[in-house]
């Protein structure tokens, strides 16, 4: 359990247990979304800010909705790249959260890094939503969700990731908790693509995309970016898909029951063929589901441990004091297992 | 003038001239009046001489730095020739050559003059200017080499960018070879380093931040190899990080190549492992390396094809240096420190003498620009370093003398405590601790 951190920055700094733990929690969330009134009180009277200083569609919505999922208040702030000047900013930015009494910040920035200098400099929760060619450790944690609601584990399981490895923080998050949970990660990709040493992530490299799928459980889809093909790292789409591009032909090498994973956007008909992206194997709007009850579980995980909301329990009904004195008028309950059936909406 | 001095007692350690014996130094009318019982003997029986003894501590020839960015003019708030050379005796620094990378460059006459100037009245230790290449260092129109010669400026470079243009590279050669002055490369081929902010390796696979690979450097001293070779100017390889580097410089030696090199104190005690925590400290340019990157520049330096070791101090504000990695300004201060940090690298795991050290310290790098001097013999100016070899001090940036305090060695305990820098004659810096050891 990441019981006595105060940020999600990577999976890198997670262990084992703690991944199992948030993904244990993640289960029971998710059980909460599928209920006829999605909600529960558990981060009544804190607030959530979303800090996205990179264009963000689908994270900043599956945060969003997290967070209310949760009752938190939310606010947002939302920037180009481009009219963020410079480092005072991102100082200047953390000066205001803390200033404002945020209780937990969700952030996305192009510079890696970026929310591990939030995380030193504030008191709130720092969760990262994705930093640079970093990590992008929710994002992770909820295809590692979908692998192991499909296939009940992850040990053992042979998972292909493919595709722009060196720009992919969705990559980076998985490798990293796939090779910790004890799965057998390959991956391929151009060569212009593969960072430096990417063996040390303990990962196999194929040496095309046939040999990574072969056998696979699992086939997870990196999406390419079109900037790449200016900076000269693959000569064309045409080219790249023809290479790189997962048909229906090239997923035949994996094993029958096989999940077919992309972290959207998708190009269709570059990285991933049409059919595949809505065939019987793919998995990826499940992926989005899942995603908001995995982002559920981390906040209310760092919440709980802050000491600064209460688990979502029916016995939290102690919850009906002044928002404003959430440290003192709510319990924490640090033992509470989140996989009992005490998740129902205080209505 | 300065009262005469005598230097009581120390081991005066001279390497150009093979000279490290315990015997007192003599000072005059800021000058070396003689070691010992060369010293004139009118001078030795004058009692009005001031003695300051020094036993137990090492007298050597003034530190020389030649690569050091004062910020003046233009960025005073980083750093001024006033504060960078207080840094610059506080580490026992005499002479430290500035960078034209100032705002704006140091491309025309004027300028130059300003800084000869401002130097002149404001500066600790003597300072000598460097000229940038090409006007505005934009890469494409050559400055007026002769002129800036005579303005007192003694080397050329575009540091902070290299020269990218193969013919402007080779013109420049060609024009300042009747100088006698070197073009001192930053060598790094933008191409190549993109918007990469640290070296290209397991570090930057795992952090996520962009690489530099270290052929960035490599390819453009190979590159100024040829073109040395074939016009016969005089390239200085700026800030060596690369182990592809060394052997490049070490191939251009054999071949009798006018080329010589330097590198820093954070690139032989530091490796990229120090940039994961992403602490905006470790940026600098050239990034620092891998582990075997560090080896081959130790070792580069024990057998001499890195001919002397500068700083590349590169004082920032704070605030240049609070927030996300990349948007940091590359570089990290180095004057007050870097005795220690050689010590460190290369004297305390006995790679090199002490006696090697404050050459590739003293003369060699004044031998680089074609100069004289870095030598305690009669009649030079007392340009002289008193420190302590085994005295222990911390690092503490609060201390500095520099308006800086941008550098990832808070807290490090070192060796090499300056007590005393003579400038011409004049005590520049003494160090609060009294002189000798009790």
């Amino acid at each position: 359990m990441i019981a006595n951190r105060k940020d999600l920055l990577g999976l890198e700094d997670l262990s084992a247990d703690e991944i199992s733990g948030i993904l244990d929690t993640a289960r029971s969330m998710r059980e909460v979304l599928d209920r006829p009134i999605p909600k529960v009180p558990s981060l009544r009277g804190l607030t959530a800010a979303n800090l996205f200083f990179e264009p963000s569609t689908r994270t900043r919505l599956s945060f969003e909705l997290a967070e209310k999922r949760l009752s938190a208040d939310t606010v947002n702030f939302q920037t180009s790249g481009s009219s963020v000047s410079k480092g005072e900013t991102l100082r200047d930015t953390a000066c205001n959260i803390q200033a404002m009494g945020i209780h937990l910040v969700v952030v996305r920035h192009q510079a890696s890094g970026a929310p591990h200098y939030l995380a030193r400099v504030l008191d709130a929760g720092v969760i990262n939503a994705g930093d640079g060619t970093h990590e992008h450790p929710t994002q992770g944690l909820l295809d590692i969700f979908t692998m192991r609601e499909h296939k009940g584990r992850i040990q053992g399981l042979r998972v292909a990731i493919l595709g722009d490895i060196l720009h992919s923080r969705v990559a980076r998050s998985n490798i990293w908790g796939l090779v910790k949970l004890g799965a057998s990660v390959t991956i391929a990709g151009p060569t212009t693509m593969m960072p430096a040493d990417v063996e040390r992530f303990g990962v196999e490299v194929a040496p095309n995309v046939d040999a990574a799928i072969e056998g696979a459980d699992v086939v997870n889809i990196l999406r390419i970016q079109l900037e790449r093909q200016r900076a000269g790292l693959y000569p064309s789409l045409r080219e790249y898909s023809r290479v790189h591009g997962v048909t229906r032909e090239r997923l035949r090498r994996a094993k029958p029951d096989v999940l077919v994973m992309h972290p959207g956007p998708m190009n269709r008909g570059v990285e991933i063929a049409q059919d595949v992206a809505d065939g019987e194997h793919s998995v990826i709007l499940e992926q989005v589901t899942n995603g908001v009850a995995v982002r559920m579980a981390v906040l209310y995980l760092l919440a709980a441990q802050k000491g600064a909301g209460d688990p979502p329990t029916d016995s939290g009904a102690a919850t009906g004091g002044s928002t404003g004195a959430a440290t003192e008028t709510h319990t924490v309950e640090a033992t509470k297992r989140h996989d009992e059936p005490t998740l129902s909406p205080r209505r | 003038m300065t009262n005469p001095l005598c230097l009581r007692g120390g081991r005066v350690l001279d390497p150009a001239r093979g000279i490290d014996r315990v015997q007192d130094l003599w000072i005059e009318d800021g000058k070396i009046a003689g070691l010992g019982e060369d010293a004139p003997a009118a001078l030795r029986g004058n009692k009005a001489v001031e003695i300051i003894d020094v036993k137990g501590a090492v007298v050597c020839p003034g530190l020389i730095d030649i690569h050091v960015h004062l910020r003046e003019p233009g960025q005073e708030e980083k750093e001024t020739i006033a504060t960078g050379t207080r840094a610059a005796v506080r580490g026992g620094f005499t002479t430290v050559a500035c960078m034209p990378n100032t705002s704006p460059p140091l491309d025309d006459r004027p300028r130059v003059e300003y800084v000869v100037r401002r130097a002149r009245e404001s500066g600790a230790c003597h300072v000598l200017p460097i000229g940038a290449v090409t006007i505005g260092q934009e890469g494409n129109a050559l400055v007026e080499f002769e002129d800036l010669a005579s303005a007192g400026v003694i080397a050329f470079t575009d540091d902070g960018k290299p020269v990218k243009n193969a013919e402007i590279m080779r013109r420049a050669l060609e024009l300042t070879k009747p100088l006698g002055v070197p073009i001192i490369q930053h060598a790094e081929d933008p191409d190549l380093k993109g918007n990469g902010v640290v070296h290209e390796g397991w570090v930057s696979t795992r952090t996520g931040l962009k690489g530099i690979p270290d052929t960035a450097e490599s390819v453009m001293v190979a590159r100024d190899a040829l073109l040395a070779e074939a016009t016969g100017g005089r390239v200085h390889v700026a800030h060596m990080s690369a182990a592809r580097t060394v052997e490049i410089l070490r191939r251009a030696k054999e071949r009798g190549i006018p080329m010589t090199g330097e590198t820093t104190p954070h690139h032989l005690v530091l490796t990229d492992e120090a940039v994961a925590t992403y602490d905006t400290n470790t940026k600098m340019n050239p990034p620092l390396r891998s582990a075997r990157d560090r080896e081959a520049l130790l070792q580069g330096v024990v057998d001499g094809t890195i001919d002397c070791l500068a700083t590349d101090h590169a004082p920032h504000t704070d605030i240049d240096k609070d927030g996300d990695f990349d948007n940091a300004p590359f570089g990290i201060v180095g004057l007050e420190t870097a005795l220690g940090l050689y010590l460190k690298a290369l004297v305390e795991p006995k790679h090199l003498s002490l006696s090697d050290l404050i050459l590739r310290m003293t003369r060699n790098p004044l031998a680089v620009l074609g100069r004289e001097g870095g030598t305690l013999a009669a009649g030079l100016p007392a340009d002289v370093t008193v420190f302590d070899p085994e005295q222990r001090w911390t690092v503490r940036a609060e201390e500095f003398a520099s308006k800086a305090k941008n550098m990832p060695f808070e807290g490090w305990e070192l060796s090499g405590t300056i007590l005393l820098t003579l400038v011409g004659g004049r005590i520049a810096y003494r160090a609060e601790v009294p002189a000798g050891r009790a």
